[in-house]
């Protein structure tokens, strides 16, 4: 069909208004560039990104380990070759999630108004904390029945204890192997959007900002 | 490498290949990880039971329990989210939010963990049921009588052959009321007892956590594992395995004064992580914070080419 929409009615549609909104703020050009700024040569610039590959193994890990239920890593060699493999990704992840931060924070990358990237960065940081918390409370084991036991104080303290209640299993797994990784894979998504919005940034001093 | 300078910018800008760098990231941490998990395994120390506390500690279970029944544990004065104790409750001036917040998770430590399960296995055991009618029927200040009197009693208590023994003296209905929990706990019963809220399915540990971490035998398995507050327990893992070190910061406070020992730590500590939490996420906004970069210059090394041009 070959019909022409009135420019009135394109104007109008809010699919088009959405579709005109994300070519302008990020075309596909932009969103997966082939080319960087010179200065991007660093190691420095691959601590994120190995984030990001830590957290694809957690998450492959963890469906695996979730598929089988909170007991098969107890008993069987398999499961806890899977709860080995989802551990060890979690403090990689960790690791080069700081180094990154770090690394961020000494190139003072909230410049030319990156500050909202760097807010959702910090946030990301904040909730995967909680999210390996909740992991570490539905262990069941030893370690899980101490942290819930010692945990409960500080949460009772500051008035969430009635409301998180570390001592109820069903309610920390079910935090842990849903929503706290989805909060975290939609704060990834839109802080990688984020970047490529704005692209890196340039080095402190330099002429000019950052390419995109 | 071929430059050439950003015609919408004027950046010079040279070939990055992105998705290359992503499929090499999978590759090295998924390498890295498969080692690290083929070599070295996870921790994993099983889980404590009522069953496994009564069969390796059954006077400190017997104490705790008749702890219970005495309102003298850390459960039955607890307050809020359990009850309307106040022992540990926590409050700086005016500022309680755990009083505010109320009970919302109900325990009564004396009849949840010790008269309702033994009151549920009194039904086929006729000693019990009169003890338990004994001790249920006595005044206020017999039964404080007892309780007292047992209470220091089991300080001296010996195990014999897994029951508990105590000198002689006048306990009322205590050591047959507490010899028949210490045999549905050693059973496995009282496991079962305690997690049940009523309904088929169950996964709210609330009751049984709560009554184990009255005694003090989870805390010396937690010790043999450096787990305990002042060894730095909430940033470690048992054996000797990487644990939640993230959680440095956070540990650190309760090893300093004026945290460490304060009857309030918990509550001082959560207000100090929530002020730091939102000055991390604030601090491109935050005077003298955000110009620390330009004062140490490690920049000058991350862009060292750069500045070298």
């Amino acid at each position: 069909m070959s019909e022409k929409i009135a420019p009135d009615v394109e104007a109008a549609s809010w699919t088009a208004a959405i579709r005109r909104r994300l070519a302008a703020g990020l075309p596909i050009e932009r969103l997966l560039p082939d080319r960087q700024p010179v200065y991007v040569g660093s190691w420095v610039y691959v601590f994120g990104v190995i984030t990001i590959a830590a957290l694809v193994w957690v998450i492959l890990s963890g469906v695996v380990l979730a598929f089988f239920g909170p007991q098969w890593w107890h008993t069987t060699s398999a499961g806890r070759f899977f709860n080995s493999l989802h551990f060890w990704s979690v403090q990689l992840f960790f690791i080069f999630m700081v180094l990154h931060l770090w690394g961020q924070f000494f190139m003072a990358s909230w410049r030319n108004g990156r500050a909202p990237t760097w807010m959702i960065g910090a946030v990301m940081f904040l909730v995967s904390i909680l999210a390996a918390f909740t992991g570490y409370l539905a262990q069941q084991n030893l370690d899980s029945q101490w942290i819930a036991a010692n945990a409960k104080d500080a949460l009772n303290a500051s008035g969430t204890g009635g409301f998180f209640n570390v001592l109820n299993f069903g309610q920390m797994y079910g935090l842990h192997v849903m929503l706290l990784p989805v909060a975290i894979t939609v704060l990834v998504v839109v802080h990688i959007v984020q970047v490529r919005m704005r692209g890196v940034v340039a080095p402190i001093g330099a002429q000019g900002e950052a390419s995109k | 490498m071929s430059t050439r300078i950003d015609r919408a910018n004027g950046v010079r800008t040279a070939p990055y290949d992105l998705v290359k760098e992503l499929a090499i990231a999978l590759a090295g941490t998924l390498a890295l990880i498969l080692i690290l998990a083929a070599a070295l395994s996870s921790p994993d120390v099983p889980s404590v039971t009522i069953q496994s506390w009564a069969q390796k500690q059954p006077v400190d279970l017997v104490t705790t329990a008749t702890g219970e029944l005495a309102g003298s544990t850390v459960s039955a004065g607890y307050g809020a989210p359990y009850n309307s104790g106040s022992t540990s409750v926590q409050s700086l001036g005016f500022f309680s939010p755990q009083s505010w917040a109320g009970a919302r998770l109900s325990v009564d430590s004396a009849q949840d963990f010790v008269l309702k399960p033994l009151q549920a296995a009194s039904t086929s055991n006729l000693d019990l049921a009169a003890a338990l009618s004994q001790y249920n029927g006595a005044a206020d200040s017999q039964r404080s009588a007892w309780l007292d009197a047992y209470g220091k009693a089991l300080k001296d208590a010996k195990e014999d052959n897994g029951q508990v023994v105590v000198a002689d003296g006048d306990y009322g209905p205590l050591p047959v009321m507490m010899a028949s929990l210490l045999q549905i706990a050693r059973a496995g019963a009282l496991d079962g007892y305690l997690l049940s809220s009523g309904g088929f399915y169950q996964t709210d540990y609330t009751r049984p956590l709560l009554f184990m971490g009255d005694g003090s035998y989870l805390s010396s398995l937690a010790q043999d594992q450096h787990l305990l507050g002042n060894q730095w327990g909430m940033m470690n893992e048992t054996g000797s395995y990487p644990g939640q070190t993230w959680l440095w910061l956070y540990t650190l406070w309760y090893q300093i004064p004026p945290y460490n020992g304060n009857a309030n730590a918990d509550l001082m500590v959560v207000l100090t992580m929530l002020v730091l939490s939102l000055a991390l996420v604030l601090v491109p906004f935050i005077p003298g914070i955000r110009d620390i970069p330009r004062w140490i210059p490690v920049h000058r090394l991350i862009w060292r080419r750069h500045y070298a041009d």
